[in-house]
């Protein structure tokens, strides 16, 4: 079975100037809702309490709000998180309202109201500091991350592939990130390890279409660089979306009974390997064209012996 | 031309293969619910406990599937987890105090296999629930309950030496200050401060009608008491952790002031939380000798005398009135006595606890004193609608002694059996007395129902995943599908052995790394099948285009896979917990795919196609 006739003859390189806005458009509208709304970020960055309780058959949350309210957390927010039985309470932090004992006297109210048939499922507290640290950390491992790889393919490669690789990478999160904030899903530490995975797997695939480039700019002593771009992407095509394919298969299992604390990270990765496979083919590219890749770029080193220094074991 | 690997490589992948199933065998046999009893103490279990536990069970019509016995524990087996939670209930209601009884989960592999020594896989408290809990110690605090034992000492310092100051004040965050009325005296007191506390940094400053001195730790003696601050904390935290019975609990320094806990299995996290929170205190009094412990036992309490408990468990009655607390204490270190060479515990007191004490014991010698330890735990209740915060107490005689001189800035506790018990004695003296505040600033807490349900809906989504991929690969690359197939189950087996020879921590979202794994472990073998069939496309022979195929795709592979490589080191040295377990499983499901997608296929494409002239590949 195949997805593809033989060998595909798409032209996407000519429909480049076409993708630039394309994705100009959707890196405007990603950046603006990341800036107007910014992303609802979760406890593990903010700080503050989470309660998931489970009841044993529904409950009304107006009766809990009020009972909250009378214990003293006024500001709590209170919904049902899957099912009707099951409560998900936040506590925001405030001067002098982040101790951890808090989770306690809420559970311990809570628990007199029901009378006892309570199940305490999860109790998230994070503290102020802990929640500012894991925020560095967070962008800190992002830029890390995206610079250890520009200096990886830059060694592989060559700078402008780098630096195309990296482009596309800024792209895939910009969007992944984008949809998190105009959808106003909650992001959360697990998000953001699906997000550095995005990197990881968007990589991939551009690293693939990379070495096909290379391979042919060697192999095809004619044709311009646009021409041996399209050729190498058309060559790769039934590869990237056959892996894209595998890979969203399981990430749609994840997604659909993965269960709720995986909905987050299944969402994300699903969207950055949607925008990952995109990207490969026409930013990654495209970056590498706009910076003037040309044949000599890539030709391998001679060696005096005539001997071709080829990476290939 | 033939595709054929010599023996050894084949060899050597059947090596892998089968060291890897080993390891990742005892997952198979899933785990028990377990309950298992230890002494509170951890001295060796009696030899009779096993049918005595036997005895408890039968009566209420439990029976234990097994029971192992263990050098410091006893191991019951249940069949179901809600047997084990009645057993366990029953158990820390008839055994008392002195057992530990906790609920554990065992594995349930069979006793040659367990013999052999490898291990299923240590599931996160997110899988199997439980509470983990990150604790900072307020260092600054510890440093300054340090120099305010200091400052007391320092006032009794310049007047033996006739040194007169207007002040001596504890300047909180900035050492102490002490202010003299000429440079004179000023000097004089920083020479006889500094030749007496070597632990101190001196500093002198004018401010025209005042001549200041300011006195602070030198970096050694604080890092000296941040270590001991931490120190502290985590002894205390083990025997709090001690009372609650948790099977394996992890209490441990994370960087330099902070101290994760982790309590598998814990049903009423609550109740955790409020025993973890407690402070402690000390208390000196005198043993009431004149009266019976039998019938105050009874109830008839004598005026004047309180009831209490040794550590083992035996009454004592001590008198109400406190010779001292433990506010005073500035030090205590286990040692020898020099003399008889025996362990021993020497404590020291600040100035005014000295004085104190002095006058108190001069007429007590010969007569016996209790330390009482003393445990303050705050409960929230709901009484009347109301929450009340209540103060629950335990207190705890730890040691008794006889007078033998009139106590002052130092004495010693002998007599102690061990320098094992002086060091327990030691440090719970230290707890009760300098305990730097502690503070809980991370909580992550798994009620054990939704760690089942974690572990289910992990599981069938790998499960679902892994299947989906195996129908698609079959259906689209044929008999070469079938072969990554393989590859890609065996890789799920080295994943599994891999993480359990480690003993690396599973996760949920470890659990979706693996999930993500198997979707891109395939990616090896679609760029190998994709290049095969471009080479036959071109023309060439299927035993060409199979040799051609995987040298091809071999350095986009590992270019591939390097960069996923790194973006997942990031990710494990940054990450916190569950971040890592995604980190981990990510980064071996990347190395063992590279060996079964490459080697893997390739050992079984060679063996099923490679020998023969095939004319056409099922691909």
């Amino acid at each position: 079975m195949r997805l593809l006739a033989k060998l595909p003859h798409f032209d996407f390189m000519g429909r480049r100037r076409f993708a630039l806005i394309f994705s100009g458009v959707l890196l405007v509208l990603s950046l603006g809702a990341l800036g107007a709304r910014g992303l609802s970020l979760g406890i593990d960055f903010t700080g503050g309490t989470l309660i998931e309780l489970g009841y044993p058959e529904s409950v009304e949350l107006a009766g809990l709000r009020k009972t909250l309210e009378a214990d003293g957390f006024p500001g709590a927010v209170v919904q049902h998180f899957g099912t009707t039985r099951e409560v998900l309470i936040r506590i925001a932090p405030r001067e002098g309202l982040s101790k951890a004992e808090l989770s306690s006297r809420v559970v311990r109210g809570l628990e007199a109201l029901s009378g006892g048939a309570l199940d305490l499922r999860r109790v998230e507290f994070v503290g102020p500091q802990v929640g500012e640290e894991l925020t560095e950390d967070g962008g800190l491992a992002m830029l890390i991350a995206l610079f250890g790889i520009l200096i990886y393919v830059g060694l592989r490669f060559e700078y402008r592939f780098a630096l195309g690789a990296v482009a596309a990478l800024a792209h895939d999160v910009i969007l992944t990130l984008g949809l998190f904030s105009i959808l106003g899903l909650d992001f959360d530490l697990t998000v953001l390890a699906a997000v550095l995975a995005v990197i990881g797997y968007s990589l991939n695939d551009t690293i693939v279409v990379y070495d096909r480039v290379r391979e042919n700019f060697r192999k095809l002593r004619k044709g311009e660089a646009v021409e041996i771009v399209n050729v190498s992407l058309n060559q790769t095509l039934a590869r990237t979306l056959t892996t894209s394919l595998t890979t969203l298969l399981v990430l749609l299992a994840l997604f659909f009974i993965g269960g709720e604390l995986i909905h987050g990270f299944a969402t994300a990765l699903i969207a950055g390997v949607v925008v990952g496979t995109y990207s490969s083919i026409y930013v990654a590219s495209t970056a590498v064209l706009a910076l003037g890749i040309s044949k000599t770029d890539l030709m391998p080193v001679k060696k005096e012996d005539g001997e071709e220094v080829d990476a290939r074991p | 031309m033939l595709n054929q690997y010599p023996l050894w490589k084949n060899l050597l992948i059947l090596g892998v293969l089968l060291v890897g199933a080993f390891f990742a065998l005892p997952n198979v046999f899933g785990e028990d619910p377990a309950v298992q009893v230890s002494l509170s103490r951890g001295a060796p279990v009696e030899v009779d406990l096993k049918a005595r536990l036997g005895e408890i069970l039968s009566v209420a019509g439990i029976t234990a599937k097994a029971t192992e016995q263990g050098e410091s524990r006893l191991l019951l087996r249940f069949t179901d987890t809600e047997t084990q939670l009645r057993a366990a209930d029953l158990l820390r209601e008839k055994l008392g105090g002195d057992y530990v009884v906790a609920l554990n989960l065992a594995p349930a592999m069979p006793g040659w296999l367990a013999q052999l020594g490898p291990r299923p896989m240590y599931l996160g408290l997110d899988l199997r629930g439980g509470v983990h809990f990150l604790m900072e110690v307020d260092m600054a605090a510890a440093v300054s309950q340090a120099e305010a034992r200091y400052t007391g000492d320092l006032r009794t310092l310049m007047r033996s030496e006739k040194l007169r100051y207007k002040s001596i004040s504890l300047q909180r965050g900035s050492g102490i200050k002490l202010s003299f009325r000429s440079a004179a005296v000023r000097d004089q007191a920083r020479s006889v401060a500094q030749r007496e506390y070597p632990a101190l940094l001196f500093e002198s400053q004018d401010d025209g009608a005042e001549f200041r001195l300011r006195a602070y730790l030198n970096p050694t003696a604080v890092e000296e008491v941040r270590r001991f601050a931490l120190q502290q904390n985590i002894t205390t935290l083990r025997n709090r952790v001690n009372e609650l019975g948790v099977a394996e609990p992890v209490i441990q320094q994370q960087g330099q002031t902070r101290i994760v806990v982790q309590l598998p299995g814990v049903q009423d996290t609550v109740r955790a939380k409020e025993i973890i929170g407690a402070t402690a205190t000390l208390e000196f009094r005198m043993v009431d000798e004149d009266h019976d412990v039998q019938s105050a036992q009874t109830g008839r309490v004598p005026p004047g005398a309180k009831l209490f408990r040794e550590r083992n468990g035996r009454p004592i009655l001590l008198k109400k009135q406190v010779m001292l607390t433990g506010d005073y204490i500035t030090d205590a270190a286990s040692g020898f006595e020099q003399q008889t060479g025996t362990p021993a515990v020497f404590i020291t007191l600040d100035s005014k606890g000295a004085r104190i004490f002095s006058n108190r014991t001069k007429n007590a010698i010969g007569k016996s004193m209790g330390v009482v330890f003393i445990e303050n735990k705050i409960e929230t209740r709901r009484v009347n609608g109301k929450l009340v915060r209540q103060k629950r107490i335990i207190a705890e005689v730890i040691n008794v002694a006889v007078i033998r001189d009139r106590l002052g800035k130092r004495f010693q506790i002998s007599g102690l059996d061990s320098s094992t018990e002086a060091r327990d004695l030691a440090l719970l003296l230290r707890a009760g007395a300098l305990a730097a505040p502690i503070e809980i600033i991370e909580e992550r807490t798994i009620g054990p129902s939704l760690g089942q349900e974690n572990i289910d809906l992990g599981f069938r989504s790998v499960i679902i995943g892994f299947c989906l991929v195996l129908a698609f690969m079959a259906l689209y690359y044929r008999g070469f599908g079938m072969v990554a197939n393989l590859a890609l189950a065996v890789n799920l087996v080295m994943i599994v052995a891999v993480l359990s020879m480690l003993q690396a921590t599973l996760t949920l979202p470890g659990i979706a790394g693996i999930v993500l794994t198997v979707g891109m472990a395939v990616d090896a073998n679609v760029l190998i099948f994709e290049r095969i069939r471009e080479e036959l496309a071109n023309g060439n022979s299927p035993q060409a285009s199979i040799h051609a195929g995987y040298e091809k795709a071999f350095s986009t592979i590992a270019d591939a896979n390097i960069t996923t490589l790194i973006a997942a080191v990031v990710l494990f040295g940054f990450g916190t917990g569950p971040v890592k377990g995604f980190a981990i499983t990510l980064s071996i499901g990347i190395l063992t795919s590279m060996f079964t997608a490459l080697m893997g296929t390739r050992a079984v494409i060679n063996l099923v196609y490679g020998g023969k002239q095939a004319r056409a590949l099922p691909l």
